[in-house]
């Protein structure tokens, strides 16, 4: 076993990723319970540049002892493709893309994949446009900027987002402009700075009450919302900490600007302005809530973390209203941000957080439950899994693709949904158990993911239009799923959620028509008229749609789908015509599957 | 299958017979013929409910517990109705139906966050991270679906809002979400039935074998909710959710808007035979401007829909086996903000309920004078659900077991108000 993983590593055509491969051949050879302590020894000292991967394997092993447990067998390599697509760049295999990998015979393969899915240029535009849709979402929700005057331009939004995720900007640098952004929220005018559109509808109103819960909550894991009224019984959070944090956003007010002569908006512009409260002075720019017992009480920006802005300035600039003298918000990007470069022991909020989130985008679950509470009160399940994983991000320079490469190679993402004896019901999350990740946990493909995915498997829409053009397209199509509960916190609620609207969609609806279409130039049409033979066709079906070839029983079914729009035709003689409906057919079945909708 | 003439086969017939493990095994899909010869008699008892949700938290003492004079009173007046209790001077409509309803002047609740409140007033439980509780709406369609074995249409539709889902009993009690104009989208698949049949056999195969790899519980509701939406598909009863056919004064009288439209499709699809129906009006979250935008806007259309909804339930004397249900997430405060607004409040606050046999015509439970506290005995989202439960006809010693084998008394063991029975 030694000389295997060191031959395997010596003969990587490039030191990276042969550390890679050895670390992932590592764990798979553990898990078939084949490793023994040298194994191990050489694995560690082979891969020192992939030891989160390590590491991850190694906790999840421990918790699968303590527990008892066999992990579920591997995935399928077809199946294995298939979630690494949808996870990293937000649809499913083409068939090429899904036959190369299966047949190709290079041991290091599936690093491979995920190097080119993260870094080959010709995926650089699903990359970002994947982690742009999930971040906007996180951001300002599926209904965010779809609103008539809405001061949220989610086009803004989406740009600003894009851009950073094609470029790769570090997570870190990514948090301190949406939280410090100022100018205006529309792309195409002079200070265009789309980070705004996050802040855009939660400054104004409210005193800045849902500015300070969101940026707790999305970047800092913190729900701090409750606390806002009164101290919270089970939550470490006082309500002193939530307006201290409250009083960085008080400086911030989103500004409509309207059509010339209408009051139409016609765009906004997030800025800093001097605040001072009504009969008070902003040269001591203090803020008072009011405590349970009618109480009030006097506040100053302090981070979470207990750091005030007049430890760092001095009273009298620290506690400023002016922004000459002091921007609030800038600050507190600064305090978010205080870890970089240095040593720490601990992760701090910002780390484990993000840690959390990426992890729960993989693997269906996060280390907590919600994601984004991570107080005290709500212990994760590998608590020291989050620390470890916070500080070796910050060491990697707050690189996302370095995050998301460990735990995609890791031994839990790479298990097989199938559940066995040992695991059942131990690991199921649905019955109120701990995630202890010893196998996939299937969940429904968002509704973003089944439209890049019927677009890429069915090349639907060949001339997609500009960028631009396609987002909206595809912003007004999810509209049909999006509920907002109409509150001034913009929650909403999606009927894409495996219920009856969605099946309906999926049965019935024009994305799915399109995608089955039998007319000239279509997809089914290029494949009835191609050389494949109709078991082809039909084994190509299946490829694009599930990632793996049909079974004898579903050939079959294909075939009696072929034979029952042949008799129809019988008079007509229109052998073409039958063909492309009985491919329709098949296309039709594959697409509306449990197995097609579901991440396994 | 397929070798079966898909012509002989009807819908429902195939229905029946695609997939076998089902959470549906027991209820509508699988009926014997010992509970159809029974259909008439359960018809007797059917009974059903309508929830009013006003999402955002609406600010009850300026609706149902005024306290003119006082400083937290703001500029509304109480005005008589013809039961015993005085509203809000701008629900002039409701003030000539409220014999028929009760409003519970004595809530106080812990949950003041949109989120928790939501979850909570819909549950009865306060969020756990590892228990999904079901709404009221799945409760009370899965305790009363055995009552309706002719039921094709979902037996809990939630109407211009979200909801809260059917947690461990199931994706087959999810709410069925719908917009008050009355069209479901995409309904028609554009084939002739005997390939629309085709193509279920073979999907049904192709779920069965998937199901059969033991991959978890994700991919049987996949197919429930297949065989729930051909069902809906092909019924007849789908004509319920068509507000058109209703009479321009009808229509008229409920209101040209999104809630007065929902309140006149519950009433159709009680008629129908539903047992749940819930209709959301949002947009009472009034952190600013309050007393315009309650006089203007949101009471004006409360005040249309749902006197509509009490008046014509009575008329058709459907009420006597319909309960109401109003209720918000929580209430607003009783000091007016700076920006005379009100904030988020659950000490103390009011909801309305009605119809089923409970008592109409009065208040109860007290406030103080401010409104900041109530004074009688508190009463919780428990309380009310056991009460709507009690007046369904539904055992209170009802049991679940949750998926991790946790028991759970229907409504959380809630108390019974006794002023609504007595």
């Amino acid at each position: 076993m030694l000389m295997l993983i060191s031959h395997l590593t010596g003969s990587g055509q490039n030191r990276r990723v042969g550390q890679r491969q050895a670390a992932l051949l590592g764990g798979l050879l553990m898990s078939l319970g084949l490793a023994n302590a040298h194994a191990d020894d050489a694995v560690s000292e082979a891969t020192s540049g992939l030891d989160p991967v390590h590491q991850i394997n190694a906790a999840m092993r421990t918790t699968w002892g303590e527990w008892e447990i066999t992990p579920s067998r591997l995935a399928s390599e077809g199946e294995w493709c298939r979630r690494v697509h949808l996870d990293l760049i937000g649809r499913i295999a083409s068939v090429n893309e899904l036959r190369s990998f299966v047949n190709d015979d290079d041991p290091y393969k599936k690093s491979n994949l995920v190097d080119k899915l993260l870094y080959d240029e010709d995926y650089t535009e699903e990359y970002a446009r994947n982690w742009m849709t999930v971040w906007t979402n996180i951001l300002i929700g599926r209904s965010g900027g779809t609103e008539n005057n809405s001061l949220t331009n989610r086009e803004g939004m989406q740009k600003f987002l894009r851009d950073s995720f094609a470029r790769n900007k570090p997570y870190d640098r990514l948090v301190y402009d949406l939280v410090t952004a100022d100018g205006s929220n529309s792309p195409g005018l002079e200070n265009f700075n789309g980070a705004v559109n996050f802040l855009a509808t939660k400054v104004n109103d409210e005193d800045g009450t849902l500015a300070t819960a969101a940026t707790s909550r999305i970047f800092l894991g913190l729900q701090v919302q409750c606390t806002q009224c009164h101290n919270h019984p089970f939550n470490e959070w006082k309500q002193q900490k939530f307006w201290e944090m409250n009083a960085f956003f008080r400086q911030t007010r989103m500004l409509r600007r309207f059509v010339p002569g209408t009051r139409d908006l016609a765009s906004a512009e997030l800025v800093n302005e001097d605040f001072a409260l009504a009969g008070s002075d902003a040269a001591e720019a203090e803020i008072y809530f009011e405590q349970r017992n009618g109480l009030l009480n006097v506040a100053y920006p302090v981070f979470v973390d207990g750091t005030a802005l007049s430890d760092l300035y001095g009273e009298e600039r620290g506690n400023s209203g002016y922004v000459d003298e002091m921007v609030r918000r800038t600050e507190l990007g600064k305090l978010i941000l205080k870890n970089d470069g240095e040593a720490l022991q601990e992760a701090s909020y910002l780390e484990r957080m993000i840690v959390n989130r990426t992890w729960a985008h993989f693997m269906g679950y996060g280390f907590t439950k919600p994601v984004d509470d991570m107080g005290p009160h709500n212990a994760p399940t590998h608590p020291e899994l989050v620390e470890y994983l916070g500080i070796e991000f910050r060491k990697a320079s707050y690189d996302l693709k370095q995050l998301m490469t460990w735990i995609v190679l890791s031994e839990p993402y790479s298990l097989s949904s199938r559940v066995n004896k040992t695991n059942k019901t131990i690991d199921d999350p649905q019955l109120g158990e701990s995630p202890k990740f010893s196998h996939f946990y299937l969940r429904q493909m968002d509704a973003e993911q089944l439209y890049e995915s019927l677009i890429v498997a069915t090349r639907a829409e060949k001339t997609r239009g500009s960028y631009e053009d396609q987002e909206r397209a595809k912003t007004r199509w999810m509209q049909q799923f999006v509920t907002a509960f109409g509150n001034d916190e913009g929650e909403e609620s999606t009927t894409f959620n495996g219920t009856i609207p969605q099946a309906l969609m999926m049965m019935n609806g024009d994305l799915v028509k399109r995608a089955t279409s039998g007319e000239k130039g279509s997809f089914l049409y290029k494949i009835a008229w191609s050389k494949m033979k109709p078991v082809e066709q039909i084994n190509y079906l299946f490829e694009a749609g599930l990632g793996r070839k049909p079974t004898k029983n579903e050939i079959r079914l294909g075939n009696e789908l072929i034979k029952a729009r042949m008799s129809e035709q019988k008079e007509k003689r229109d052998v073409n015509t039958a063909r492309i409906a009985a491919l329709q057919d098949v296309w039709w079945v594959v697409l509306n599957s449990n197995e097609f909708i579901i991440n396994h | 299958m397929l070798k079966q003439k898909p012509n002989d086969m009807s819908r429902r017939h195939f229905m029946s017979h695609m997939a076998g493990a089902s959470a549906m095994a027991g209820t509508a899909l699988s009926v014997g013929s010992s509970i159809q010869s029974h259909a008439q008699e359960l018809k007797k008892n059917r009974k059903s409910a309508i929830m009013l949700w006003m999402g955002g938290g609406p600010s009850t003492m300026d609706i149902w517990d005024l306290k003119p004079g006082a400083n937290t009173g703001g500029p509304f007046q109480p005005i008589a109705t013809n039961g015993n209790a005085q509203i809000s001077e701008h629900m002039p409509m409701m003030a000539q139906q409220m014999d028929k309803m009760a409003i519970i002047r004595s809530m106080s609740t812990r949950e003041a966050d949109h989120m928790r409140g939501r979850y909570y007033m819909h549950t009865g439980y306060v969020p756990n991270p590892n228990v999904e509780h079901p709404s009221y709406g799945s409760v009370i369609a899965h305790e009363t679906i055995l009552q309706r074995p002719e039921l094709e249409i979902p037996p809990f539709v939630t109407v211009g809002g979200g909801s809260v889902g059917p947690g461990f009993l199931g994706m087959a009690w999810s709410p069925f979400s719908v917009n008050s104009n009355g069209q479901v989208r995409n309904l028609d698949m554009g084939l002739d039935d005997r390939r629309l049949m085709e193509r279920m056999a073979a999907l049904s195969q192709v779920e069965k074998d998937f199901i059969k790899q033991d991959r978890g519980s994700a991919a049987e509701d996949h197919m429930d909710i297949l065989k729930k939406t051909l069902n809906l598909m092909t019924s007849e009863q789908m004509s319920a959710f068509k507000i058109d056919q209703e009479t321009e004064e009808v229509k008229e009288r409920y209101g040209d808007t999104n809630f007065g439209r929902g309140c006149l499709m519950a009433r159709r699809l009680v008629e129908a035979g539903v047992p749940f129906i819930e209709v959301g009006l949002g947009g009472w979250d009034m952190h600013q401007n309050i007393f315009p935008t309650l006089a203007d806007t949101r009471l004006p259309e409360l005040d249309r829909g749902m006197s509509a909804l009490v008046e014509d339930l009575e008329q058709r004397g459907l009420l006597q086996d319909t309960a109401i249900i109003w209720m918000g997430e929580f209430s607003r405060t009783p000091r007016i903000n700076g920006n005379t607004g009100r904030d988020h409040w659950a000490r103390a606050w009011s909801v309305a309920v009605g119809g089923a046999g409970m008592n109409g015509g009065i208040a109860v439970g007290e406030t103080d004078s401010e409104g900041t506290t109530v004074e009688t005995e508190p009463f919780t989202s428990q309380d009310v659900m056991a009460s709507v439960c009690k007046a369904l006809g539904i055992s209170l010693e009802t049991t679940f077991t949750s998926k991790n084998g946790r028991p759970m008394k229907i409504a959380n063991a809630g108390k019974v108000i006794p002023e609504l029975f007595t």
